[in-house]
């Protein structure tokens, strides 16, 4: 961590790979917070903001997105370099996002289907997060990101003290917020027992099963809620896909999404 | 009040003890400092950062707390960075306490490892407040290097003014070291005392307090007055939160001083 | 625990000396209402019977009946209008007594300031005789010892109690077993059995509150069969349990059977999803978290519910003391069947099956003791 001198008030910059730019919007949506959050801190660069790049170095950087190209992983070294302290937000950036779907497929393949000119595609073989590639002091999960825990994670680096993200499961908030279970009472199929906490349970809130945009939680016995899965009547390749989302690749979800494969 | 609602303490002196350790003498800015014992503790808060257990490591008068506190994590690291003047939020003193003059016509062995030397600190208070009461008394230290061991002028004068025989091994020695290295549990072997009129008083790393309470037993002090005192996570201090449950005990209130002979048996179950 | 049990006084029988029959609740609702109590009683909402506030009687689920069985709810339609036709919902009393989170003080500067606790004066409807076990539980692990609550007590005692004695008893029932139920003995301000033919309720009165209330609706004194025919209901309900377990002796062996293979068993069925804790009417772990604002100007800190499931609630030197399913679940069912026990006196189950019914993989405190034994 890192809280600069009395006086100097802390640059913050805001850093785009491979994405969908919604996480970072989930900072432009901090209406209320903004102008306070504009009060403590420089935000220096932003491009989703303004088109002025700041020069660094930076006290805090945001990064959002995976590394899909050899020139993101030159940039996100860079980024590094620049930074005190990188925070990454969002699946893609914490797990290599839904485009890491091409890790159990070959990319050349679908840029084959996808692309009328193929050959103008430079892309990686994998979709990989930014602490494959640099050290990274916090991880801020979620796709996209809950508008609370970016506000904490400020305010606690503002304050110099640990950033209060449990790494509970989903069924901690649902049971907080009052929800009925959806998988219990309902039949409801809900990864919220093997996801971590941060979106507020907002899916089974509304009647609808967690689908783990929050990425694995610190405890996925996830055979034993894959089979409670089945006997709700969700077949093998409907388990593989509920894995395969927005943290296909980090290894809890990834073995999940194999043990359905191998049983099935 | 609300048993959760921390005191405004005032930082009085702050004295750096090693690289990163630091003693902090803490005095209520209005009302009362409570009384308390050898082997009890304080929940201290650092604002907005959060709370700790710290064991009370001594009394400055009039009315305050010493703590001596070494930064492992982010409310530690926040309450050594404190300066004097400034102000903490403090509960307690809460839990159990070491009778120390249950000791009293005993060989007295006090074992220490790391920061645990810090709580007993006020065990060796009342040892030297009233010295003759107390056959021999050995003080055994384990620390990490050197560099690392607390209070080492208090060390001195204990054993040059108040009969106590000192013993300190380090896990990795330096140049200068030419003392023991090692295991504390090696330095029984160095402290005379008739284990079967002796009572022990033990603070360190669970590990080397089951290694030395066994020891000792083994050695024929009896197990009931083997007195450790033991770590557990704790959030409240007061026995609402339910984190430190050692089996039927709540570490705050039935703890942290438990006898070895409640404790052997909790200590051995994995996970417990 | 040494110091008084304190526990919250519920003064023996008021003014109103024998039972009496209603024959609708709306007279009750609205007393209570000009009392000055929110009433929150059952309501059917999400599939699920829920604790919600009303307004009128006409909200309680007549003709609403449950399935519960291991890892599974279901709402069913009775043949009958009965209003309390149900077992334990998922929402337990505990939300009243112990917010799932709720702020403890601010510190500005200097000062430290408490924030008042809320404190409504709500009127729970509908409460089942596990339930009132379970706050007679929290009672003592939150005023009980030398740290008492005030926070506590002082929503406690704004609680309003109409207690409702148990006709149908669910799949996963067990307060038999436990000693609790299905009557509700003592806790209350009202008592109230639903009989059928005619449709008609008794009222046992617990406290002067309670006495209140009754004299300001209609009533008429019970008659030999009013008390006849609710004792029978009673009676029913308890050779209906769902379950039993057997605890006798529990408290020795039970942590004594810390290696016992049926740990492993049970870990590979957990989930550790901190849904049996959170369910349970006596759970009453939490933890604390402190906040500042962005201006770090203003310090936090409130408390909320925490599991002896989650990794965070071991951690000690930057690792948990239980990383292992296996350790955490022993923990659960050891503290809760047995060392609870030495902690607070009392038994940490009151048999009302929440945890069976909400586990998402099915798991039965009552199979796997009845396996451990």
């Amino acid at each position: 961590m890192g809280v600069s001198e009395p006086g100097h008030r802390p640059r913050l910059a805001v850093w785009k790979f491979a994405s969908c730019d919604g996480c970072q919007l989930t900072l432009l949506d901090c209406e209320d917070e903004l102008l306070s959050i504009a009060a403590e801190l420089e935000i220096a660069y932003f491009l989703e903001a303004s088109s002025a790049a700041g020069p660094g170095p930076y006290d805090l950087s945001l990064v959002e997105g995976s590394i899909t190209t050899a020139e993101d992983a030159e940039r996100v070294r860079h980024v590094r370099r620049v930074s005190k302290r990188l925070v990454t937000i969002g699946a893609c950036a914490t797990a290599g996002g839904i485009q890491a779907l091409r890790d159990f497929a070959d990319v050349r393949e679908f840029t084959s289907v996808v692309y009328a000119r193929p050959e103008y595609i430079a892309t990686l073989e994998r979709s990989t997060p930014i602490s494959a590639h640099v050290p990274v002091d916090f991880e801020l999960r979620g796709c996209p990101i809950d508008k609370r825990q970016l506000l904490e994670v400020i305010t606690a680096y503002l304050a110099d003290r640990r950033p209060v993200v449990p790494r509970h499961s989903v069924c901690v908030e649902c049971k907080a917020r009052g929800n009925v279970c959806v998988l219990v009472a309902h039949g409801t199929p809900c990864l919220g027992p093997v996801t971590q906490a941060g979106c507020g349970a907002l899916c089974p809130a509304f009647n609808r099963g967690c689908y783990g945009c929050f990425g694995p939680g610190e405890t996925t016995n996830s055979r034993a809620l894959n089979r409670q899965l089945r006997t709700l009547g969700m077949s093998d390749p409907d388990l593989v896909r509920v894995y395969r989302t927005f943290n296909a690749t980090e290894e809890p979800f990834r073995r999940a999404s194999e043990e359905a494969e191998d049983d099935a | 009040m609300h048993p959760m609602t921390p005191a405004p303490y005032r930082v009085r002196s702050r004295r750096p003890d090693r690289a990163d350790t630091v003693t902090l003498t803490l005095e209520p800015l209005g009302g009362p400092c409570p009384p308390f014992l050898p082997g009890q503790f304080t929940m201290i808060y650092a604002r907005g950062v959060g709370e700790i257990p710290v064991s009370i490591s001594g009394r400055a008068r009039p009315g305050a707390y010493v703590h001596t506190i070494r930064a492992v994590g982010a409310v530690s690291r926040a309450l050594c960075r404190t300066r004097r003047g400034d102000v903490v939020g403090v509960r307690g003193p809460y839990g159990t306490a070491w009778d120390v003059s249950a000791a009293a016509g005993l060989d007295v062995v006090v074992a220490a490892g790391g920061l645990g030397l810090a709580p007993l600190r006020t065990v060796i208070g009342e040892l030297i407040a009233h010295r003759s009461r107390y056959g021999r008394i050995g003080l055994i230290v384990g620390t990490r290097t050197p560099l690392t061991l607390l209070y080492p002028r208090e060390l001195a004068r204990w054993r040059d003014a108040h009969d106590i025989d000192v013993q300190v091994i380090v896990d990795h020695p330096d140049q200068a070291w030419k003392g023991p290295v090692g295991l504390v549990t090696r330095l029984l072997d160095r402290i005379v005392f008739e284990p079967r009129r002796s009572a022990a008083f033990v603070c360190g790393p669970d590990v080397m307090m089951r290694a030395v309470a066994a020891d000792l037993v083994r050695r024929g002090v009896p197990a009931g007055r083997v007195v450790l005192s033991l770590e557990r996570n704790m959030k409240c201090g007061v026995g609402r939160c339910g984190h430190c449950q050692l089996g039927p005990l709540l570490l705050c209130l039935d703890g942290p001083v438990v006898s070895y002979e409640r404790a052997a048996g909790l200590l051995a179950v994995k996970e417990l | 625990m040494e110091g008084d049990i304190s526990p919250i006084v519920w003064s023996v029988r008021g003014t109103v000396e024998m039972d009496v029959v209603v024959w609708s609740l709306e007279p009750l609702v609205a007393a209570l209402r000009s009392a000055g109590y929110s009433v929150v009683g059952p309501t059917v909402k999400d599939g699920a019977v829920r604790l919600a506030e009303i307004s009128s009687a006409a909200e309680l689920p007549a003709g609403t009946g449950d399935a519960q069985e291991p890892g599974h709810y279901r709402l069913t339609e009775r043949d009958d209008d009965l209003v309390f036709g149900f077992a334990a919902s998922p929402d337990s009393a505990k939300r009243f007594t112990q917010p799932p989170r709720q702020t403890l003080f601010r510190m500005r500067d200097r000062e430290i300031e408490e924030v008042e606790p809320e404190a409504p004066r709500v009127a729970l409807l509908g409460v089942r005789a596990c339930d009132l076990a379970a706050m007679a539980v929290q009672d003592r692990v939150f005023l009980g010892g030398r740290h008492p609550d005030p926070a506590y007590r002082r929503r406690r005692e704004a609680l309003f109690l109409v207690a409702v004695n148990c006709a149908v008893p669910g799949g996963t029932c067990f307060c038999v077993s436990m000693g609790t139920g299905p009557k509700a003995t003592a806790g209350f301000d009202l008592a109230l059995t639903e009989l059928a033919a005619p449709h008609r309720f008794l009222i046992e009165t617990g406290s002067e509150r309670g006495a209140e209330i009754v004299t300001a609706i209609p009533h008429q004194a019970a008659t030999g069969d009013d008390v006849a025919a609710a004792e029978e209901v009673s009676r029913t309900a308890a050779g209906r349990m769902g379950r039993t377990v057997d605890t006798a002796g529990v408290q020795e062996w039970l942590p004594a059977a810390h290696d016992h293979p049926r740990w492993d068993d049970v870990a590979s069925r957990c989930l550790a999803c901190t849904n049996c804790t959170m369910v349970c009417p006596t759970c009453f772990c939490s933890t604390v978290e402190d906040v500042t604002d962005l201006s770090g100007e203003v310090a936090e800190r409130s408390e909320r519910w925490d599991s002896c499931f989650t990794l965070d609630f071991s951690e000690v030197g930057g690792a948990p003391v239980r990383g292992s399913q296996r350790g955490r679940y022993r923990q659960w069912l050891t503290h809760k069947f047995a060392t609870w026990f030495d902690q607070f006196g009392t038994s940490g189950c009151v048999g009302c099956g929440r945890c069976i019914t909400w586990c998402p993989t099915g798991i039965d405190v009552t199979e796997e003791l009845s396996c451990i034994r």
